[in-house]
């Protein structure tokens, strides 16, 4: 296989007697999308804040394309290529759709420190949000405020910011949460070509969309890996089933 | 147009029309009042790039103003005296001449903004309220114990400076000036706010995360707004200080950091009038309340409390309602 | 250096500093426990030191003096909460600013209202005028010695008030925890206008008792605010041991800062320069200091949240 754009290697983090993360190896792979999954409180979140340089990792190394990042901000790895979608929307919620797309194409091009001509008539921003906004299916929210839009939407448009970034890879954060069974379906069909252009990896809690789209899914359990497969080889793990469905 | 911009031109009309009115009526005192009040909306315009736009509640804008007014002050004063402000290792004359004491006033708030906001954008929230009002106290200590320069009593300039081709004791042709600086001031902010750059910072306010994860640095957004609003502020310093011809510790005062945030909110924060709109009636209530009562400080107070209780988006936000996205 | 001036001086540092922690602490707990910046402090401390000066004038006694300061204060400052503040938990901290900075004009002009512009005077009690000689053949005002033990006193008794009894335990669960203690079923909003009051008694009895060693007016609130301020910013916000470490140093750094920069400035200038510079830079130490604390640990020394 080939080598992995982004790698954590014996991640660790703990708040007071809590372990959030313990050992944790994970890899992702180009064309791949690798699912993270685990029940509420697995320390889904905290590792995706880890990745993402939102947090520090006690112990443990993480790498993207290549370079070792653990001690570098978030700014330093989104320009490394990194894209993450929040699980809560982190959006400008007073500014248009169009605005907040924007602000990605202004983070890839370099251009936020432009004072001088409006943002959003510069043709080349524009027109990356704009196909952006397309290719998510906002491009007619383009003008509403984003305050406006609905939950299922604001997650498209985390995503389309997360285009104009036009990434090595892709973090998304429960991208189906609150979209509803077409709606799911739709983002499910999206998610599944945009592999192609970079690999994803997917937190989500939607278990149709994962056997779905994933090429192999990791079962985080108290902090720990339990395993990391394919789809079959998770479904009939016995730990699985114990830990994960063990209620049903 | 819209009917923002409607709205501010009617305001910046009438914000002309009166001094001119004044001047053929003879009654200097009221283009004065207009002075004041165009120098205090340039201050209000430069808190409000960090205020409105970067969510930065500073309580430290009088050191820049101040800043301001002492560069003025300094030169003027050697200019008079005749007396070098230094002669090693090289030779420093004081100036009269305006456009020279702009650049320095301009060059020495943004070099303390700079410094200042690299310390305080270090923190956030109530801890860079405090911090940078601590910086303004710091200022105003050592203007009250600089004793070269007046310490506590203050420093008088008794000719206004020069400005080539006009003649600057005339009241009417003084206001021009300021009023070209507001114009200036207020243009380059309503350019600041949609270019990428103000996109940015107003973006950084809502989510520090968003930005960040685009690969924008939030804090050198804010210390860029922080340098640019600090220098803006300055220029009103400098403009004030000649209009008056005086310059004393209290332009560095904490009350004035609260007044210059006064005007911001009074008229609407983050709205690009704002600060003109809020300068205005504070001057016509300090005008017209003040001659009722010596305390009309106690009516401004009742007046903000309820502009901060019950109509958030100040007077502005009252008469136009919300501002429109995504103009 | 005489040794006898240095241990007066670290005496007026220490008195000046307990001062300054009565006056954050109220600051602090303020802020820890609702969230909120109250620029209208100092003008609890103002109406502490007028009450007990114009009480003290009138009635011819210390103690009525600053029985009507702690009362009046803690009544100022719970009409305060309950008629404005309260609206102001939820709101962010620019309106609370900005709330708060209305309330100093009407509290500051109605007060010059009342009183007038001049000063009033409130004497130190016959019993403890005069000087003390201490260990050491230290004298010393037994006035400002007074006041710092009160000041320790009452520290001490803050630390008892938070750590042992069950209004310390819903301040320090209202710090970590709003929803839990709405959920034990604590009245907030009364704790918050207890909590409210009791800062705003500390503030007024600050200002009594500091009204007898300086002149009492409008505007004698703010300083103190604001050197209060950098107190709670370098001992970091919402604790109380680090007001108490905050105030101290402060109140040392002050008083030794203009002891020791003067004379340390002549070395390399002539003395009136150096009186000059010294004393700029002894009223500047302080704000020096803070941003040495914040360049080192951005919460403060103690503080957690930001």
């Amino acid at each position: 296989m080939n080598k992995p754009l982004l790698e954590t290697r014996d991640i660790c983090k703990s708040f007071g007697a809590v372990r959030a993360a313990h050992k944790i190896n994970l890899d992702l792979r180009s064309g791949e999308i690798h699912a993270l999954i685990g029940p509420n409180g697995a320390g889904k979140s905290t590792l995706i804040q880890q990745i993402a340089g939102g947090l520090i990792p006690d112990s443990g190394s993480i790498h993207l394309c290549g370079e070792d990042v653990t001690k570098q901000s978030t700014v330093s790895r989104a320009r490394l290529g990194l894209a993450r979608t929040f699980q809560v929307s982190a959006l400008a919620m007073e500014d248009s759709v169009l605005q907040n797309t924007l602000l990605g194409a202004m983070g890839k091009t370099r251009q936020s420190f432009k004072f001088f001509g409006a943002a959003v008539s510069e043709p080349t921003m524009r027109s990356m949000a704009e196909h952006a906004l397309e290719r998510v299916g906002l491009i007619d929210y383009a003008r509403s405020r984003t305050s406006e839009l609905s939950h299922g939407q604001r997650r498209q448009l985390e995503i389309a910011i997360a285009l104009t970034l036009n990434p090595k890879v892709f973090v998304m954060d429960e991208p189906m949460a609150g979209l509803g069974t077409e709606g799911s379906q739709q983002l499910t069909q999206f998610l599944d070509g945009l592999r192609e252009e970079a690999p994803i990896l997917l937190v989500e809690h939607d278990m149709d969309a994962v056997f779905a789209l994933a090429d192999r899914i990791s079962v985080l359990v108290y902090g720990e890996i339990l395993i990391t497969g394919t789809v079959d080889e998770v479904r009939s793990n016995d730990a699985v089933r114990e830990a994960y469905l063990g209620s049903e | 147009m819209s009917r923002e911009s409607i709205f501010d031109c009617v305001l910046i009309l009438c914000l002309a029309a009166v001094p001119i009115w004044a001047h053929f009526a003879e009654e200097p005192f009221i283009i004065t009042l207009a002075t004041r009040a165009a120098i205090f909306a340039i201050a209000g315009i430069g808190l409000n790039l960090v205020l409105g736009q970067g969510g930065l509640v500073s309580l430290g804008h009088a050191t820049f103003f101040g800043l301001g007014g002492y560069a003025m002050g300094i030169l003027a004063s050697h200019a008079q005296t005749y007396m070098p402000l230094s002669e090693w290792p090289i030779l420093i004359e004081g100036t009269k001449s305006m456009p020279v004491i702009w650049v320095v006033a301009l060059l020495a708030s943004g070099i303390a903004a700079l410094l200042i906001g690299a310390l305080s954008l270090r923190t956030s929230g109530v801890y860079f309220i405090m911090i940078t009002l601590a910086f303004g106290q710091m200022f105003y200590y050592f203007a009250v114990s600089w004793s070269a320069y007046g310490g506590d009593d203050g420093l008088s300039i008794y000719l206004r400076n020069d400005f080539p081709g006009l003649n600057t004791l005339d009241p009417i042709q003084f206001f021009l000036i300021v009023f070209v600086w507001l114009l200036v001031v207020w243009i380059f902010t309503a350019t600041l706010i949609r270019s990428p750059f103000g996109l940015a910072l107003n973006a950084s306010r809502q989510s520090t995360e968003r930005v960040e994860t685009v690969g924008i640095n939030p804090y050198h957004l804010r210390l860029t707004a922080f340098v640019i609003s600090g220098m803006i502020t300055g220029l009103a310093g400098a403009l004030f200080a000649d209009l008056n011809r005086f310059i004393s510790p209290s332009m560095f005062s904490w009350q004035t950091s609260g007044e210059i945030m006064v005007f911001v909110i009074l008229g609407g924060v983050a709205r690009r009038s704002g600060p003109i709109l809020g300068a205005v009636v504070f001057i016509a209530l300090e005008h017209f309340l003040g001659g009722l009562s010596d305390y009309w400080h106690i009516y401004l107070g009742a007046l903000l409390l309820l502009v901060v209780l019950f109509a958030r988006g100040g007077l502005i936000g009252m008469l136009l309602g919300r501002e429109r996205v995504h103009e | 250096m005489p040794y006898l001036l240095i241990a007066e001086q670290l005496l007026n540092g220490l008195q000046f500093g307990v001062m300054l922690f009565l006056m954050a602490a109220g600051l602090t707990l303020v802020f820890g426990v609702m969230g909120l910046i109250n620029l209208a402090h100092g003008s609890l401390f103002m109406v502490g030191a007028f009450s007990a000066a114009w009480v003290s004038g009138v009635s011819g006694s210390f103690t009525f003096g600053l029985i009507a300061a702690l009362a009046a204060s803690a009544a100022a400052g719970a009409l305060m909460e309950v008629v404005v503040i309260r609206r102001l938990y939820k709101r962010d901290h620019l309106d609370q600013v900005l709330a708060t900075f209305a309330l100093i004009l009407i509290f500051s002009e109605g007060t010059r209202w009342v009183f007038g512009s001049f000063p009033l005077y409130l004497n130190i009690p016959e019993a403890l005028s005069g000087s003390v000689t201490l260990p050491g053949g230290i004298r010393y005002s037994l006035y400002r010695l007074t006041l710092i033990v009160v000041g320790l006193l009452i520290a001490l008794g803050l630390y008892f008030l938070i750590a042992h009894t069950r209004l310390g335990v819903q301040v320090r669960a209202g710090e970590s925890d709003r929803e839990m203690i709405a959920a034990l079923g604590v009245d907030i909003s009364k704790l918050y206008t207890i909590v409210f009051a009791l800062g705003a008694a500390l503030a007024g009895l600050a200002g009594a008792l500091v009204g007898a060693i300086q002149s009492v007016q409008v505007g004698m609130g703010e300083p103190v605010l604001i050197l209060a301020f950098v107190v709670i910013v370098i001992g970091g916000i919402g604790s109380i041991k680090g007001a108490f470490v905050g105030a101290l140093l402060v109140g040392l750094t002050d008083t030794l800062g203009g002891l020791f920069l003067p004379p340390f400035f002549e070395l390399f200038m002539d003395a009136s320069a150096a009186a000059s510079a010294g004393s700029s830079l002894a009223s500047m130490s302080i704000y020096i200091l803070m941003a040495v604390v914040l360049i080192v640990k951005p919460t403060g020394l103690f503080g957690a949240k930001g």
